[in-house]
C-alpha cells in the first residue's frame, strides 16, 4: 500500500491534497488542477509524513467538530468538579465555571459522607450490592444463555431469537409499573430483591453474547475437544470462556452502567431510604429544597453527584480496551 | 405466549387504575372493624412497628421521642417523595394491596381527595373528635370531610409577606400594605433596576388559590358529591385584575419556586418579596444563607385598605390509610406527634404549629429569628393564623385540578390569554373531570 500521496490515482487523495493546498497558504491562489503543486511544496510534505488512507492527514473541519463535541461533553463534568469545591453560599453567588472564595472540596466530601447519619455511605453500599448482584448475575446469565444459543442446535431456536430481539425493543421503563404490581403481589416490593431480580434480565446482553460466541468460538474447536473426551461443562469453562472474555467484559460494563444509573425501577420499587441506591438518595436530597420547612443541601448534592460518577469513570478507563474490542466484534469479516 | 400477553394487558389495566388518582372504583375494600380508644391504649402496651411516609423534617424528633416514651414501639420514618410524588406512590400501594404505610403525610388540599376515595381511616372512634378545640380553625376544617375526621393537623401555613428589607431601603420604597401599593412597589423596583423583580411567578396553583382565598373568593363549594366551581366572584376578579397588571407589565421574575434559580434570587435580592406560608423560614436559613439579615416578615398586603385578611398556603396533616395493618398504633403515633408535648417539641424544632396552645405560648411568640435580623416573626405569623378567612374548601380532587393548572391558567403567563380566561379554562377542565368521576357539578 505504498503510494504517492500527491498522485491523481484516487478521488479521496485528490481532495485531501486540494484542501491541504488551500489551507497551506503557500499554494493559495494557484489556479491549476490540484496535481500541479508548486514544486517545493510536495517534497516538503512528503519529507514530513506520508499520508495514506490508513493514516490520513488531519482534517481541520473534522478536528473542529471533534473539539466542539469534546467541550460539549466535558463542560458539565468540569462544572461538576468546580462546583463540588464550593459551599452553599458560593454556589449561589459565584460564577459557575470558576472557583469560589473558599476551596471546600474536602470539607464537602466529609460532610456528604456524614450528613443524615452517613446515609450516603449506606446508599453507596446499596448501589454496590445492586451492581454486584444485578449486573454480575445478568452477565453470568447472558454468557451462559448466549453460549448455549450459539453452540447448540435445538428446535425453537428461531422462536427464542425472535423473543430476544423483541425484548431488546421493549424499554425497561415500560415494564416497571407491571413489574411493581407483580412484585407487590409476591410481597417483594420494597426489598432489595425488587431491584436485583429485574436487573438480572438483559436481552441485549444475551443477544450480544450470542453473536459474540458465534464469532469467537469456532465449532471445529469444540468438536476437537469432544473427540478428545472433554465434557460439555469442561469445554465451556476451559475452552470457550477464555475466548469469550472480551464479550463478557463488554456485557458486564453495559449492565454495570445500566444498574449503577438505574433510577426509575428503584424509584417505583423502593420506598425505604435504607435500601435506596445513590440515584434515589441524591434525588431525595434534592427534594429537600422543594419542601417547605426542608433544608436545601445543593452543595452536598453536587459533591455527592461527583462521588457517584467517579467509580463509573474509573471502571470505564480501566476496562475500555475490552469495551472497544467487544463493540467491534463482528464488524470485520475474517 | 398468549397467556403472557394477556397477563400483560391485565397488569397494564391495573397500572392505569393505580395511576388514576381519586378513582373511587380503585379504592381498597374496607378491612373491617372500627377501632376505639381502648384499642389505642392496648396497642401502645403490646408495641409493634409503625411505618410513616412523610417528608416533614421535624417528625424525626417526634419519632425518636415517641420510641423513647414507648420502648416497645418502633417508628420507621420513610421519605417516599414530596407532595404529589408521594400521593402517586401511596395510591399505587393501596391499589396493589400491599406496601401501604401505617401513617401518611397528606397536605390539606389533598385530604379530601383521599377521604372521598375511601383510602383513609375515619379517626373519630379512636378519639380524634376529642381534639376539636385543640387546633386552629383553618387546619381543623381541612381534615374534616362530611362528618368524619380523616387526619390530624400537623402544621399550618398562614401566609405573610417576606420581603428583602435591604433592597427596599436601598431604593427608598415603602413596604406595601395593600396589593395596589404592591403593584406600585413592583413598578418602582423594576424601574430602579431592571434586574429586580417584586417576586417570582410562573403559575402556581397553590399560590393562586391562596391569594383568591385571601381576597374573599370561595371558588369551590363541596357538599358530599355535589360540587360547585366558579371563579366569578368579586374576590377572584380583584385578584385577577391585580395580578394581570403584574403579568402585563412583566414585573414578575420568570423563575419557578423551589428551584435552585429561585434560591439564587432570594440570596442576591433579585426576588424582593415572597407571599408564602409560615414554613418558609427554615428554607431561608439553609437555602439563602448569604442574605441572612436582609429579610423581614410583614403581614400580607390587603385587598381593602385597613382590612386584616389572611389565608393558608401549604401545611399538612397525618392520616392513617385504611390499608394499614396496625391502625390503633398508627393513631397513637399521629396523636402524639400532632398534639400536646409531641407538637410542642416539633414547634421548637422549627415546625409552625396548628395547635392553639402552641400558637399562643409566649415563648413561641417572643422567639427571635436571627435570619430576620432578630425580628420575632412568629407574632406576625400567629396573627395571620388567627385572621385566616373561614369557609374555604378545596375540591375533593384538588390534586388532579392542580396538575392541570399549568395547561390552563399557566397560559396567561406565557401568551396573550388573560388570567380571567385562564381561570375559566381551569374551571371547565376541573368541572369536566368532576363529572367524569361521578360528581354532580353545578356550573
Amino acid at each position: 500500500m505504498i503510494t504517492d500521496p500527491t498522485g491523481p490515482s484516487s478521488g479521496t487523495r485528490e481532495r485531501t491534497v486540494h484542501s491541504g493546498a488551500d489551507s497551506n497558504g503557500a499554494a493559495a491562489g494557484s489556479p491549476g488542477p490540484p496535481v500541479t503543486q508548486p514544486p517545493h511544496a510536495a517534497p516538503r510534505r512528503r519529507r514530513r509524513r506520508a499520508h495514506t488512507p490508513l493514516d490520513p492527514r488531519p482534517s481541520i473541519p473534522l478536528t473542529l467538530v471533534t473539539g466542539l463535541v469534546l467541550v460539549y461533553t466535558l463542560l458539565p463534568l468540569a462544572w461538576l468538579v468546580i462546583n463540588a469545591t464550593k459551599d452553599q453560599e458560593d454556589l449561589l453567588d459565584s460564577f459557575g465555571l470558576w472557583l469560589g472564595e473558599d476551596f471546600q472540596l474536602w470539607d464537602n466530601i466529609s460532610r456528604t459522607l456524614t450528613y443524615d447519619d452517613g446515609a450516603f455511605v449506606r446508599w453507596t453500599l446499596n448501589t454496590l450490592l445492586y451492581v454486584a448482584a444485578g449486573a454480575g448475575g445478568a452477565t453470568l446469565l447472558a454468557v451462559l444463555g448466549g453460549y448455549a444459543l450459539a453452540v447448540y442446535e435445538f428446535p425453537g431456536r428461531r422462536a427464542v431469537f425472535a423473543v430476544v430481539i423483541g425484548a431488546v425493543a421493549v424499554p425497561g421503563t415500560a415494564l416497571a409499573v407491571p413489574t411493581f404490581l407483580m412484585f407487590s403481589g409476591m410481597g417483594l416490593a420494597n426489598t432489595p430483591w425488587a431491584v436485583i431480580i429485574p436487573s438480572l434480565v438483559s436481552p441485549f446482553g444475551l443477544y450480544l453474547m450470542w453473536v459474540f460466541t458465534a464469532q469467537a468460538v469456532p465449532s471445529e474447536l469444540l468438536e476437537a475437544a469432544r473427540i478428545d473426551g472433554a465434557g460439555e461443562l469442561r469445554i465451556f469453562f476451559r475452552i470457550a470462556l477464555p475466548l469469550l472474555v472480551p464479550g463478557t467484559v463488554t456485557v458486564l460494563l453495559f449492565s454495570m452502567v445500566a444498574t449503577w444509573n438505574n433510577y426509575f425501577l428503584p424509584l417505583i420499587m423502593i420506598k425505604d431510604p435504607d435500601w435506596y441506591p445513590l440515584t434515589l438518595g441524591l434525588n431525595a436530597w434534592s427534594a429537600q429544597a422543594r419542601t417547605a420547612g426542608g433544608e436545601p443541601v445543593f452543595d452536598l448534592i453536587i459533591t455527592g453527584s461527583l462521588l457517584t460518577i467517579a467509580p463509573i469513570v474509573v471502571v470505564f478507563l480501566l476496562l475500555q480496551r475490552y469495551w472497544q474490542s467487544g463493540l467491534a466484534a463482528g464488524s470485520v469479516k475474517e | 405466549m398468549r397467556t403472557k400477553s394477556r397477563r400483560r394487558i391485565l397488569s397494564a389495566v391495573a397500572a392505569t387504575c393505580a395511576l388514576t388518582l381519586g378513582a373511587t372504583a380503585c379504592g381498597s375494600p374496607d378491612p373491617g372493624a372500627e377501632g376505639s380508644a381502648k384499642d389505642v391504649a392496648s396497642a401502645l402496651e403490646s408495641g409493634g412497628k409503625v411505618t410513616v411516609w412523610a417528608w416533614e423534617p421535624t417528625l424525626k424528633k417526634a419519632a425518636a421521642d415517641f420510641e423513647k416514651k414507648y420502648p416497645k414501639v418502633h417508628v420507621e420514618l420513610v421519605n417516599a417523595g414530596t407532595g404529589d410524588k408521594q400521593y402517586t406512590a401511596l395510591q399505587n400501594a393501596i391499589a396493589a394491596g400491599s406496601g401501604a404505610p401505617d401513617v401518611a403525610q397528606v397536605e390539606y388540599y389533598a385530604v379530601g381527595q383521599f377521604a372521598i376515595g375511601k383510602s383513609l381511616q375515619e379517626l373519630s372512634p379512636y378519639g380524634a373528635s376529642a381534639h376539636d378545640q385543640a387546633f386552629t380553625t383553618g387546619p381543623w376544617s381541612a381534615v374534616k370531610y362530611g362528618n368524619g375526621i380523616y387526619a390530624l393537623p400537623m402544621d399550618s401555613g398562614p401566609m405573610a409577606l417576606f420581603y428583602n428589607k435591604k433592597v427596599f431601603d436601598r431604593y427608598g420604597i415603602a413596604v406595601p400594605t395593600t396589593w395596589d401599593e404592591y403593584v406600585e412597589a413592583a413598578r418602582a423596583l423594576h424601574k430602579a433596576d431592571p434586574k429586580l423583580y417584586i417576586t417570582n411567578d410562573t403559575g402556581d396553583a397553590g399560590a393562586t388559590t391562596s391569594l383568591i382565598w385571601q381576597a374573599g373568593g370561595r371558588p369551590y363549594k363541596v357538599e358530599g358529591t355535589e360540587i360547585g366551581i366558579g371563579f366569578g366572584d368579586a374576590g377572584t376578579a380583584q385578584y385577577a385584575a391585580t395580578w394581570q397588571k403584574l403579568i402585563d407589565e412583566r414585573l414578575l421574575a420568570p423563575i419557578t419556586s423551589w428551584s435552585d434559580e429561585w434560591y439564587k434570587g432570594l440570596s442576591d435580592g433579585s426576588i424582593a418579596t415572597l407571599s408564602i406560608g409560615a414554613c418558609m423560614p427554615a428554607n431561608f436559613v439553609t437555602g439563602a444563607p448569604a442574605a441572612s439579615g436582609d429579610w423581614r416578615v410583614a403581614p400580607l398586603p390587603q385587598w381593602t385598605k385597613g382590612a386584616k385578611a389572611a389565608a393558608e398556603n401549604g401545611g399538612s396533616s397525618l392520616a392513617v390509610p385504611k390499608a394499614s395493618k396496625n391502625k390503633a398504633l398508627a393513631y397513637a403515633f399521629i396523636e402524639y406527634a400532632t398534639t400536646g408535648a409531641g407538637a410542642t417539641a416539633r414547634v421548637s424544632a422549627g415546625a409552625f404549629p396548628a395547635t392553639r396552645a402552641d400558637l399562643e405560648s409566649q415563648a413561641f411568640l417572643d422567639s427571635p429569628f436571627p435570619y430576620f435580623g432578630g425580628q420575632p416573626a412568629n407574632r406576625i405569623l400567629a396573627d395571620a393564623a388567627r385572621d385566616v378567612g373561614t369557609g374555604w374548601s378545596y375540591l375533593p380532587y384538588q390534586v388532579y385540578a392542580n396538575s392541570v393548572f399549568n395547561d390552563t391558567v399557566g397560559k396567561a403567563y406565557v401568551s396573550s390569554t388573560t388570567l380571567a380566561q385562564g381561570l375559566e379554562a381551569w374551571r371547565a377542565a376541573s368541572a369536566k373531570y368532576g363529572k367524569d368521576q361521578g360528581f354532580t357539578v353545578a356550573e
